[in-house]
């Protein structure tokens, strides 16, 4: 998804931390890339990220970039916008990805397509990169398509 | 554990006080004035002087600082300032343990544990305005919608009624329980609006598997209780309702960011009920009612499974209007509406309630009136719960 965006523009945009902690996590979505953490030490995956790994407890895990693809975990219809950004959006799906070939991390996304579709967990889908390099600050999503 | 580690039977509830519960943004007083109205209510109730506080114990980061009640009061002196960390109601019941446990341990001798909240003067939890950049937890919704309460707990419920075949119709057992208590409590904000099943499956979603009736208000108000040791509970106004035990915490890494709780379809009380029960010393069977927080229903339903009142694979056979009324059905729920329909205090009405159902004085109540349960809320870390009880059951003489 080079062009367009899921959901309207105006919601507030992510960043990293101050002490840089998702850094690579957002400057790898802006390259195409999906990054996550996986301690050199013990093989542990771990996501969201943080300084440690939580099996054998040494510093900075390392960010390892893994294939964008998954299956559904569990997902959402939203139909009450809480963000008045959304007011004119109309329903739309939410999903959580699991990523077997990452030790099961999981990712929030959107789920691209018929925002009334039946959705269906446990089903494959891959990711789709959305870019906004025109923003200040330049961003990056994942979101998800049905494979 | 040796005996002295225990808040079984040493601190009892003595007096409840809450503020009127108005609709958010409808309150005519302040919030930390309501907060003053609900401590002086609860010592009112007990028929203790106000100036014999001397601890405060909140939670969900209360704006009415401990420091400023008692210049307020004009507090001869301050001796316990607790508030639990977390933001939500998680620590509805972490904040009567900890001023309880100031008081188990001699750090205090009269603690009022209390929430205050006035969303119309202070925002709102459902509706964001935020702009600009975000990072950490909700960096990783928000850009995707995933904004509100609801929607950051929808997930957690879709999965757990996937993995345990949970239909709606457990969900709206909940809600209806609530609603049906509130028609005979005269201070709930839904008095005089019964809902039933029609309504509640013609009512909109707010977020897919939760209808409009399976949220929680968003409501101004304020509710207190009063705590004392056990020995001096007997001489004050009212029967005493004694801790039989209470816990608060988390499983493994349940607040794990992103969604990523190894245990995600979960309310997060598989190692809190056990705690609870193990320094109570009593089981499921022996609970008269329970209050259990909805944030939103789904949540209340993975409690009282995390509670062992039944396996998951049982929720939508004994999740039904009957089995959770007052007085006589199987499990009396939410006997005064809750956070659906009584007042969304972040629980705390709960609390309050369950002195009442001790005391025999609900306007729902149970024909058991023993053991009462509270659960603060399901789904998020630290979660806590809290049982209280008469004398007999808290192994005192009354």
């Amino acid at each position: 998804m080079t062009h367009g965006r899921y959901l309207r523009e105006g919601l507030p945009v992510p960043v990293a931390e101050p002490d840089g902690l998702s850094e690579p996590f957002w400057s790898g979505l802006r390259e195409g890339v999906l990054r996550v953490q996986r301690c050199t030490h013990c093989g542990q995956w771990q996501f969201g990220p943080e300084w440690i790994c939580h099996v054998c407890l040494r510093f900075d895990p390392a960010w390892t970039e893994v294939a964008p693809k998954g299956r559904i975990y569990s997902w959402e219809r939203v139909w009450h916008p809480a963000h008045h950004a959304l007011n004119e959006q109309g329903p739309y799906v939410a999903v959580l990805v699991e990523l077997p070939h990452a030790g099961n991390v999981r990712m929030v996304g959107n789920l691209l397509g018929d925002p009334l579709q039946e959705v269906v967990i446990g089903a494959e889908v891959q990711g789709v990169f959305e870019h906004h390099p025109e923003h200040t600050p330049a961003y990056s999503l994942l979101q998800w398509r049905l494979r | 554990m040796s005996s002295d580690r225990t808040l079984r039977g040493r601190v009892a509830i003595v007096g409840v006080g809450e503020s009127t519960y108005y609709k958010h943004g409808q309150s005519p007083d302040a919030e930390f004035k309501m907060a003053l109205q609900a401590i002086l209510n609860a010592c009112g109730d007990a028929g203790i002087d106000p100036r014999r506080i001397d601890g405060f114990s909140s939670y969900g980061d209360d704006r009415s600082e401990a420091t400023r009640l008692a210049s307020a009061l004009g507090l001869p002196r301050l001796r316990t300032a607790v508030m639990q960390w977390g933001g939500g109601g998680g620590g509805s019941c972490a904040a009567v343990a900890n001023g309880a446990a100031a008081i188990a341990s001699g750090q205090a001798d009269c603690v009022v544990a209390f929430r205050s909240l006035a969303q119309g003067q202070h925002g709102r939890f459902g509706q964001s305005s935020a702009s600009g950049t975000l990072s950490g937890e909700r960096s990783y919704l928000v850009p995707y919608g995933v904004i509100s309460p609801p929607q950051r707990f929808a997930m957690r419920v879709r999965r757990y009624m996937h993995e345990h075949g949970v239909r709606q119709e457990a969900l709206r057992a909940i809600a209806l329980a609530s609603y049906h208590h509130a028609q005979a409590n005269p201070r709930a904000v839904m008095h005089g609006k019964p809902l039933d099943a029609a309504k509640y499956d013609a009512s909109r979603w707010i977020v897919e598997p939760f209808h409009l009736f399976d949220c929680c208000m968003e409501n101004d108000g304020a509710a207190a209780v009063v705590m004392v040791p056990a020995e001096q509970a007997p001489d004050l106004a009212q029967k005493p309702a004694y801790l039989l035990g209470a816990a608060s915490g988390s499983g493994h890494r349940f607040a794990t960011l992103g969604h990523n709780s190894p245990d995600y379809a979960s309310a997060n009380f598989k190692t809190v009920a056990q705690d609870l029960y193990r320094m109570a010393g009593i089981t499921p069977a022996d609970v008269g009612s329970v209050q259990s927080y909805e944030n939103f229903t789904g949540g209340v339903v993975m409690a009282l499974a995390e509670h062992a009142f039944f396996r998951p694979e049982e929720a939508n056979e004994f999740l039904t209007l009957e089995n959770l009324q007052a007085p006589s059905g199987r499990l009396p729920l939410n006997t005064s509406g809750g956070n659906l329909a009584e007042c969304y205090m972040h629980g705390f009405e709960q609390v309050i309630e369950a002195v009442r159902q001790v005391r025999g004085t609900s306007t729902s109540q149970a024909m058991r009136n023993d053991v009462a349960l509270v659960i603060g809320g399901p789904m998020v870390a630290p979660a806590s719960n809290l049982l209280l009880g008469s004398a007999a059951a808290a192994g005192r003489h009354a």
